[in-house]
Parts: C-alpha cells; structure tokens; sequence
C-alpha cells in the first residue's frame, strides 16, 4: 500500500438519475467523485466509473471499507444498475452495505450549503422538497427540515409520487420549498453514510425504493381467434 | 491467470433464472439457481419487471450460496463471467451492474458472454458425457429462444441456421395450455395432459414447412400459427357444444412442435454432413421431445446429446463453462464497456474481448 493511502474509505454508488460514483474519507472529505448524466446506460458506463473513482482518489479497491448504496427512488432498470453493483463490489471485500436513500444525498448538499454560505438561521428551519423526475408524468419527492446531532438531514416525510401537475399544490400546502435535482451527488451519499456509521445509526431502506409496483396486466381470457 | 484450469463464477439474469455458476476448468463445483417463476404463475408468462426485481434480490445470496457450495473463496477466482445478452434487458443489467463490480473489486478479469453459446457449453460440464465433437448442430428451446445452430468451434465458430419468426416454443406451450385452462408454466402441463391422449387425433400445421416455406425459412420456426389452430380448434368444438377433449389437444399440439422442432433439425443435421446434435434450453424437460429426437437420430445414424436437465435451463455454470473454454483457448478479458444487448447475435460468442 502506498503510504498515502488512507486506508479507510467509503465508495458510494449511485444509479437512480444518472451514474455517480465517489470516494469518501470517513471524516467526510471527498477524494474524487464522477458521474455520467446518461440517463440511461447505467450498466455500461457503472464498472468504469468505479474504477475511475477509485483512481482519482488514489486508492485500491481494498482500501474500501464500507459501500453506500443509493437506494433511490428512481426509475427502476438504472436504480436496480448501482444497487447490484454496491452489493457484489461490498461481497467482494467482505465490507458492509450502506443503504442511504437517494434524495438524502442531495438535502445533504442542500443544508450543507446553506450553512456555509450564512443562510443559517433561515435555513434551520425551513422545510424543503428534494423533487426528481419519476418519468410517467410523475415526481418522486421527499421533505425535509434542517440537520439533526449526526449532521443527517432530517426527512420530514418519506420519498413518495406526485403527479407533475400536483405537485406544486402538495409543496404549498405544507409550506415546503421545491428544490428539484437533476444529480445525485455521490460524494454525499457517501458522507451521510459516513455520519450515520460515526451516530451508529441505519438510515436507509434494506431494499430499493421502487414507490411503484411493477407493471402487469393479470391476463385476460384467451381472446377468441374466430372461425 | 491460472489458463489451464481456470477457476470462474457465471453470472447469469437473462430471463427468469438467478444462475450462479463456479467452474474449475470443465468440473461443475456449483450450479446455484433461483427462480422467480412462481412469482409470474398469476400472469401466465414472464414479466419483464417481476424478474428484475427478483434478480436484485436473488443475486447476492445465491452467489453466496455457490461459494459455500463449492468452498471456494471470492480470492481464489481466476475470472468472473457475465451474460451480456440476449435475453430481457432489465434482467441482463443487474447481472451485468453486479458482474462488473464484482470483478472490479476483486481485481479479476471479467469475460462477457452469449447466452445461446452458454447453453452449447453446459455439455462440457456433464462429467458422465464423452468430448463434444466438432462439429455439431444444436437446437435451442426454451420460453425464450427457439435456435439452430451449427457450431463448428464453441469459442470461435457459431453459426445461425435458424430460430422463431414469432413465438418461442416454450412461450408457444405456455399459450396453449392457457386456452386449455391449464396453469403456468404450461410445458409440464401440456405433457401431463397429454399422457392420455392421441397424438395423431388432431393434425395441427407444422409451421413454415411447406415446400413454399422451405426454400426460404428452410431451419426457421413458427408456432404463432399453431397457437392459433389449436385455439380455432377448441372454440370450434365449444360452439358446437361438443366436450373439448383435453388430453387429444395436448398430444396433438405437442406432437406438432415436437415434430417441427426434431425435423428441421435432423434436416440441418443432413444437409451440412454433421452426424451430431446436441439439444439444450428448458423445454428438453419435454420428455416426448427427448424421445422422438433420440429415435429419430438413430434411425439416420445421428448421435444425440443431452445434457442434465440442471445444465439445459438457463443457469449460471453454462456461462462459467464457456468462459472457462475461453480462458483456456488464450483469449483475452473483456473490457468494462459493454451492456446488455437484448439481442445480441450468436456470432458474438464474448463482447468487448480487449485489444
Ligand atoms: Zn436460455
């Protein structure tokens, strides 16, 4: 091992927009973060990216000590993409998973920023909506109130669908800004994971966050084919 | 890289099947499956959806399973391996996602394969079976695929003689046994019906055999026009207000594709001077197709191969096989840029081999 190496890191991977893939120390610094906006092609473009991520940050794979997973919501066949990978990746080093749900990832850069930049107080207590495309004429959506002790965003309610035309109403109703995103921040993913191992806590779901079932239709009776 | 006897793990999520596959050169040390089928009984075919979802969930505890089967640790690998198509897109990319992961955090070559060579591969693994001989004629049949094939080198030389215009014959024997009222999967349905019946009660069409047909679909299939002759029959029965003789419609109809699918490929056999077939694909479980193709070889000196029905249906160890083939024949990994390709063609026995 290089003596620069850190040693410790959490990968973070993430698939329910684009592809993001990032580096992370355990104290939250970002070693590298990359991303392909392709919404689809996730599976072509996923073992790259890895790969790339970790070379940016100049590490090995075995330096890896846990992977955080987006667990979305998003569109299913690229969400199922990052969340495989973040499973047999963590299997192959015999590390842990870390679920962390999507939208948590961008709260996180949302609050984060807000406290840097002075916004402080106003932002203490504001309610705001992480909103991402759900295709199908849909939005997934998640509200969220300021940071708790861990630094973790606090999820006021958890994700759920809207209808593009509603959901405006809904934000107003319960007086929660539209902050919409178009990326999943990798880096952060990884570093409300590394807050909720450091609080000892587990904040996202064991399985992905699809908010829909799937699509059949029970099969009718044979149609007739007449004579 | 141990190229002698490579040790590989198969991933394989093209269709219904979970397949988690551990090869040591050509001995199977484990062929982990798990199926979503009970999950898409209610619908009467696959779907597409259905089976991604149990993939995701599937996938580590099988591959944890076949390690513990086969005592071997992820560290000891030579290769992971990874069907790359064709098959049901969503279902290819949570192999594909996990494969590529996988081997970039064990640091191990990763080889992206064809599904259909897959399946000629599992032969290799039937320890009781002597060498697969070159060349050979393979016929493909599941829910899937319905393919024959003229292999003349597993690793280099496949060859598309013909597969369905429409509907698989698996998807055929799910359809059928629909409109019989029987439930799904409809292949063992159709056969336990038919135990009691006539095969020759009814003459269903043998599709895109005619000489017409012959000329340009000589090894093709068809067996939407049967689905539709079968359904024809019954209601013509139904109106009449006559019982519909269950037992006489599943021999018939069966013997129509059993027919078929041992005709054409005995004609394959024929024409390109190859005295070997070798069958593969979920619907060999058909145990009438089985025995009409092992008697009608043999009548015009055919040797035909079978594998355990363990190896015919999709599954992971055939993947493994077939790289473990590669990797012996000297070939290179494949690169990390590749996809699922739901219709990759069988020419492409590995995608992004590297430079
Ligand atoms: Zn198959």
């Amino acid at each position: 091992m290089a003596p620069d190496y850190p040693g410790r890191v959490i990968l973070g991977i993430d698939t329910s927009l684009g592809s993001a893939v990032a580096v992370v120390e355990p104290d939250g610094v970002i070693r590298s973060q990359v991303e392909s906006a392709d919404p689809r092609g996730h599976a072509e473009v996923i073992g790259t990216l890895i790969e790339r991520a970790l070379a940016e940050a100049s590490v090995s794979p075995y330096d890896v000590t846990h992977v955080a997973a987006g667990m979305g919501p998003g569109p299913f066949t690229g969400l199922r993409v990052g969340i495989a990978a973040a499973r047999t990746f963590a299997l192959g080093r015999g590390v842990p998973v870390v679920p962390v749900a999507s939208h948590d990832a961008v709260a996180l850069e949302l609050l984060i920023h807000d406290a840097l930049t002075g916004g402080y107080e106003d932002a203490v207590d504001e309610t705001f909506a992480v909103v991402t495309d759900a295709r199908r004429r849909e939005f997934a959506y998640t509200l969220y109130r300021g940071l708790d002790d861990d630094g973790l965003p606090v999820r006021v309610t958890e994700p759920a669908l809207a209808p593009r035309d509603d959901l405006d109403a809904v934000l107003a109703n319960v007086g929660a800004a539209r902050r919409d995103a178009d990326r999943i921040p990798a880096g952060m993913l990884g570093l409300a994971a590394a807050r909720a191992l450091a609080a000892g806590r587990t904040i996202g779901p064991a399985d992905a966050l699809y908010l829909r079932s799937p699509d059949v239709t029970l099969p009718h009776a044979p149609k007739r084919v007449g004579s | 890289m141990n190229r002698a006897e490579p040790l590989v793990l198969g991933i394989e999520t093209s269709c219904d099947e979970t397949g988690i596959g551990i090869v040591r050169g050509r001995t199977l040390l484990s062929n982990t499956i798990a199926s979503s089928m009970d999950e898409h009984a209610r619908y009467g075919g696959v779907v597409p959806e259905v089976a991604a979802r149990a993939h995701l969930e599937a996938l580590q505890p099988s591959i944890e399973a076949a390690l513990a089967e086969s005592g071997v640790a992820l560290a000891d690998l030579d290769a992971v391996a990874v069907t790359s198509g064709p098959g049901l897109a969503g279902a290819l990319m949570v192999g594909v996602g996990a494969a590529k992961a996988l081997s970039v955090s064990l640091e191990k070559p990763l080889y992206a394969v064809n599904h259909l060579v897959g399946h000629i591969a599992a032969d290799i693994l039937d320890a009781d079976a002597p060498p697969l001989e070159y060349p050979t004629v393979a016929l493909l049949v599941s829910g899937g695929h319905t393919s024959l094939l003229l292999v003349r080198d597993l690793t280099t030389d496949v060859e598309l003689l013909g597969e369905t215009m429409d509907d698989a014959a698996g998807e055929a024997f799910d359809k059928v046994a629909r409109l019989l009222g029987l439930p799904y999967p409809g292949g063992p349905e159709i056969d336990r019906a038919a135990a009691s019946g006539d095969p020759k009660a009814i003459p269903f069409p043998r599709g895109l055999s005619r000489a017409s047909d012959m000329a340009k679909h000589r090894y093709d299939f068809s067996f939407s026009g049967l689905k539709t002759a079968v359904a024809r029959w019954v209601e013509q029965r139904e109106a009449a207000g006559e019982p519909v003789p269950v037992a006489d419609v599943a021999a018939s109809f069966r013997e129509a594709v059993v027919d078929v699918l041992v005709t054409k490929a005995l004609a394959a056999c024929r024409d390109h001077g190859v005295p070997r077939l070798l069958l593969g694909g979920g619907v060999i479980a058909n145990r009438r197709l089985r025995d009409v193709a092992l008697e009608r070889g043999a009548a015009e000196g055919v040797t035909v191969r079978i594998p355990p029905l363990s190896l015919c249906t999709d599954n992971g160890a055939m993947i493994a096989a077939l790289t473990s083939e590669l990797i012996m024949s000297g070939r290179a990994p494949s690169t990390l840029e590749f996809g699922a390709d739901s219709t990759l063609p069988v020419t492409e026995i590995q995608v992004a081999e590297s430079a």
